[in-house]
């Protein structure tokens, strides 16, 4: 129970944050240069991702579950520990946020002056950009509901269950306001998500090394809590190192 | 030869990501933790204390 809980609140908040900058791509490209081609490509790409999880998916399940669980656990610290260090160096005002009307704007230009369309009906810049822009940011999600699925019973169905919705909520929410989800707290579930990935990968990667964990399942929660104090408290150390060494605070920095 | 080298960096870089020292602190904690379970001792403990050290590490690192 706990586990599943946990595991739909992973690949959910983990998609959902992938799809907002996915969102922000496919915004920027389909406002300046047609609506056809880039959704091509966007849809090209969630086949693609589909076609990985379809594969991956019953491939990984014919692995024995002790290996399985080592494998799946130590990729996810390492996936995990990667967000989480760069959301608390962001958070410490080490590292900048990321920006989506930044990143929009960007796109828009480059989009501009990418050069006009060709002769054929497909725009390739705008399918291309747009394929690579839903692909990249799609295939660590892919990757999450792959491993969850593989390490749990029902994983797979849950995990893509959690990932639809975040997709459906986040194409709705897109449809709406047709500008980027920049109000989206990103850094903070960014370390929301890391902490999850981190919890999950230290419980697998621990059975699957032998150890028996005190509780069970339960000790999720315990991880859970230990890893969010450690990282807290490294946010605290990095904000007050950055306020000694005289040097102000990023103030977007400070809201995660 | 070109599109096989991208080949292999595109997924060092998915996998692996911006700092290497990660995943190798990673498959050391796996290891150092198998270690002692596989000796009869309870290792529960030490693998969240080295998961939590190379955290610290990498966080000390990307803060320099």
């Amino acid at each position: 129970m706990t586990r599943g809980v946990f595991l739909f609140l992973s690949a959910f908040l983990a998609s959902g944050v992938e799809m907002v900058e996915a969102l922000t791509v496919v915004l920027a490209v389909g406002v300046t240069r047609g609506w056809r081609s880039t959704l091509l490509g966007a849809g090209a790409a969630a086949l693609g991702l589909a076609a990985i999880v379809a594969v991956l998916g019953p491939a990984v399940s014919a692995v024995p579950l002790t290996t399985l669980r080592l494998v799946v656990g130590g990729l996810l610290l390492i996936f995990g520990l990667q967000w989480l260090r760069k959301a608390i160096l962001r958070a410490g005002g080490y590292k900048p946020l990321h920006d989506e009307a930044a990143s929009y704007a960007k796109e828009r230009a480059q989009a501009q002056y990418a050069g006009p369309e060709g002769r054929t009906s497909v725009d390739w810049y705008a399918f291309t950009v747009s394929f690579k822009g839903v692909f990249l940011e799609g295939l660590e999600v892919a990757f999450i509901v792959v491993t969850f699925g593989a390490a749990q019973s029902n994983g797979v169905a849950i995990a893509a269950a959690a990932a639809a919705a975040a997709f459906v909520i986040v194409l709705a929410v897109g449809t709406i306001v047709r500008a980027p989800l920049s109000r989206v707290p990103e850094n903070t579930l960014k370390f929301v998500v890391g902490l999850l990935l981190t919890s999950f990968g230290t419980l697998w990667a621990g059975e699957g090394a032998g150890v028996r964990w005190p509780g069970s399942d339960a000790s999720l929660l315990w991880i859970l809590g230990l890893l969010l104090a450690s990282a807290l408290t490294m946010v605290t150390l990095l904000r007050r190192r950055r306020a000694r060494a005289g040097r102000s605070l990023d103030p977007a920095g400070a809201r995660a | 030869m070109k599109y096989i080298g991208r080949f292999f960096r595109f997924w060092y870089d998915f996998i692996v990501g911006d700092d290497w020292r990660v995943a190798a602190g990673v498959v050391a904690a796996i290891g150092l933790t198998a270690l002692v379970a596989h000796r009869g001792f309870a290792a529960w403990w030490l693998m969240v204390v080295l998961v939590i050290v190379v955290l610290i590490g990498s966080v000390r690192r990307g803060a320099r």
